[in-house]
């Protein structure tokens, strides 16, 4: 009966089934209203992520008004390509890629997805405990594989940086049966950062990110209690005011 | 000035409306704090109307370039990203008002003769607001506004014999695709407001014909002055219930701007995760839920595991409350004069509303669909209960005057 009515449930409704790995996923320590640390990360993302991931929502130049980056650095040290013309691309040009779904399909067996608001979608600690969460896997085209996103199509792009983790198995009993886990990650070989550099080096990014996702987030956050603070002072004339007219009533 | 009123009055009745509805209106002066949420729900409209059309004029209603307009007001149009997080939490302020507003005429009876139009208008200002809030979510072109519209369209599809050609009439192709997104950006920004303003209008007049219910369910209209004939226990609306109500207002708007400022995801309730992901029809989200303010009802469609049994539960747990004026045949009013019987049936009511709404944002497993069932049957439930006891209920004297 409860087979019958999962089978009916499913049916009416297209939940999908698949599951992503549910694993324990780290806290990102970032902090958006640092510029500097959002500056840094935009250059990693512009370095390592840039060639294949779009930010198409995003211009270059937001970022620069937003970081305080003058448009000099913005040319210096995020924006190296041109237009089909071959003419440098603008300041306020879209943060679009030259790679094409069809080219990523071939090179991939995926489209490369698009990171605008990857961080919203997925969350903060989502993304920064992936992008350190990819191992040795021989049995994938790419020679990897990741606990927090299991046989993703991405190549581990930071391994120069990280270095090669291998999985490290435990055995548990499930009602019986033997099940085989990863437990954790374990260097295998190292990369040229340190374990600490390159946990900065993923924060910085991720916070770029997090920026990228909700670029208005520390104006929207400093505009708040600005406005709660009005609201603050004119509840007080409210209430005097509806005080005043009361008294003569009851 | 006065010569001007004096030209306008002349020509239309605007002193004769003024006092009317506000300055000769004469509401009972023991209004608690339940009888903020009316006024709260007209502003609520107001503030959805105002940046819905700051809205409109950024967004493409196209389904190539919806889920980017949306984007562009967030990042490009000056204060853009103010106006989407003012109307999407908007909509959540809405509900909770309006979920607010109805649970006090449950509490005072205010549904009961005379004010059963005012209920039924009320409830048809409720379903207004549901079909404009679900076809407003299809807007921003996520995976979830996709794959929720996918899902509700769908239950249309359960009714026998029309059902198939019905979801094909709404969505206006054999899939959600851009004639539907473009169809209900028109219901979403003409058709539904129109409805939902002349439903407000017509609420509201039919309240003032009849005049406000209280807390202690009496009505002021019995004890009138003898000379002057206006209600002993009423009070003008206007200037007292318009000052009270600011205060109300500020309130409501602190609450409001805290979450709007510092939570505008509501952690992915108001703003689900999936929807910041663009909408692609070959690939269904992990998790499908609607939104919160849907939840309770669809975890009363889940329960049931026949598709057109489920929907039809569904339906008939909005339809009944329409009914709620000859559900409860008890002549007393409010709660406080009510049988305890009545008391504990509506405490479970409303706890089952909100923990069905909870359980329809879990995943399906069978202690989850368990617990459904039995909270479906305890929402059924108190209608039937209601019914059969309010006949004969046992209740206490009802004071002839308001007792605050």
């Amino acid at each position: 009966m409860k087979k019958q009515i999962l089978i009916l449930l499913l049916s009416i409704l297209p939940l999908a089934v698949y599951a992503e790995g549910n694993v324990h996923l780290e806290h990102a320590p970032i902090d958006t209203s640092d510029m500097a640390s959002v500056q840094r990360g935009a250059k990693h993302f512009v370095d390592y992520c840039f060639s294949c991931h779009s930010a198409k929502y995003m211009r270059f130049n937001r970022i620069g008004r937003d970081t305080g980056m003058s448009d000099a650095e913005l040319r210096e040290n995020l924006i190296f390509t041109t237009n089909a013309k071959g003419a440098p691309t603008k300041l306020g040009a879209l943060m679009t890629v030259a790679m094409t779904d069809d080219y990523a399909k071939q090179a991939f067996g995926a489209a490369v997805p698009d990171l605008t608001l990857e961080a919203r979608a997925r969350g903060v600690d989502w993304v920064y405990t992936y992008l350190k969460s990819f191992y040795v896997d021989p049995h994938r085209p790419t020679g990897v594989n990741n606990t927090v996103f299991p046989d993703v199509a991405m190549p581990d792009v930071l391994a120069s940086l990280q270095g090669m983790q291998k999985a490290m198995y435990k055995t548990e009993e499930h009602q019986g049966i033997q099940v085989e886990s990863i437990d954790h990650l374990e260097l295998e070989q190292p990369g040229s950062m340190t374990e600490e550099e390159y946990d900065a080096f993923v924060a910085d990014l991720v916070n770029f990110m997090s920026y990228l996702s909700e670029p208005v987030q520390n104006e929207r956050k400093s505009l708040g209690w600005k406005v709660l603070l009005y609201l603050a002072v004119f509840f007080v004339f409210a209430y005097l005011l509806k005080k005043e007219y009361w008294k003569d009533v009851h | 000035m006065g010569k001007l009123i004096g030209w306008i009055d002349d020509r239309f009745p605007l002193t004769k409306m003024w006092n009317e509805h506000l300055a000769e209106y004469y509401a009972p002066k023991n209004f608690n704090f339940w009888y903020f949420f009316g006024s709260l729900a007209l502003m609520v409209l107001v503030i959805q109307i105002v940046s819905g059309i700051f809205l409109a004029m950024h967004y493409k209603p196209d389904a190539d370039l919806a889920f980017s307009s949306v984007e562009y007001i967030m990042r490009d149009v000056p204060y853009g990203w103010l106006i989407r997080y003012i109307h999407s939490t908007g909509a959540t302020a809405f509900f909770i008002v309006v979920y607010m507003h109805m649970f006090r005429g449950l509490m005072y009876g205010s549904y009961k003769k005379p004010r059963e139009l005012i209920w039924l208008f009320g409830m048809f200002i409720y379903l207004a607001l549901m079909a404009e809030a679900f076809m407003g979510y299809l807007l921003p072109w996520g995976q979830m506004s996709y794959w929720g519209a996918q899902v509700i369209i769908s239950l249309f599809g359960a009714i026998p014999v029309i059902g198939d050609d019905l979801t094909l009439w709404i969505r206006g192709d054999f899939v959600i695709s851009d004639a539907t997104l473009n169809r209900f950006f028109a219901l979403h920004v003409i058709a539904l407001p129109l409805v939902l303003i002349f439903l407000v209008v017509a609420h509201i007049l039919a309240l003032h014909e009849v005049g406000s219910n209280n807390p202690d369910g009496v009505e002021i209209k019995k004890n009138k002055d003898p000379v002057t004939h206006i209600p002993l226990d009423g009070i003008p609306f206007h200037p007292y219930y318009t000052v009270k109500d600011i205060v109300g207002v500020v309130v409501f708007l602190f609450i409001f701007s805290t979450v709007m400022f510092y939570f505008p995801d509501g952690g992915g309730y108001f703003l689900e995760h999936a929807n910041f992901v663009a909408s692609n029809p070959l690939k269904t989200p992990v998790h499908i839920a609607p939104v919160w303010y849907f939840t309770p009802f669809y975890a009363i469609l889940r329960a049931v595991p026949d598709k057109l049994m489920g929907v039809g539960a569904m339906g008939s747990a909005i339809v009944l409350l329409f009914f709620m004026p000859w559900i409860d045949r008890c002549k007393v009013k409010s709660i406080r004069y009510r049988s305890s019987i009545y008391k504990v049936n509506l405490t479970v009511f409303a706890i089952s509303f909100v923990v069905l709404g909870w359980l329809a944002m879990q995943p399906v497993t069978s202690t989850i669909t368990m617990l459904s069932r039995v909270f479906s049957i305890f929402y059924f439930g108190f209608f039937v209960v209601l019914f059969i006891t309010s006949r004969n209920e046992v209740t206490k004297p009802v004071p002839d005057r308001v007792t605050e």
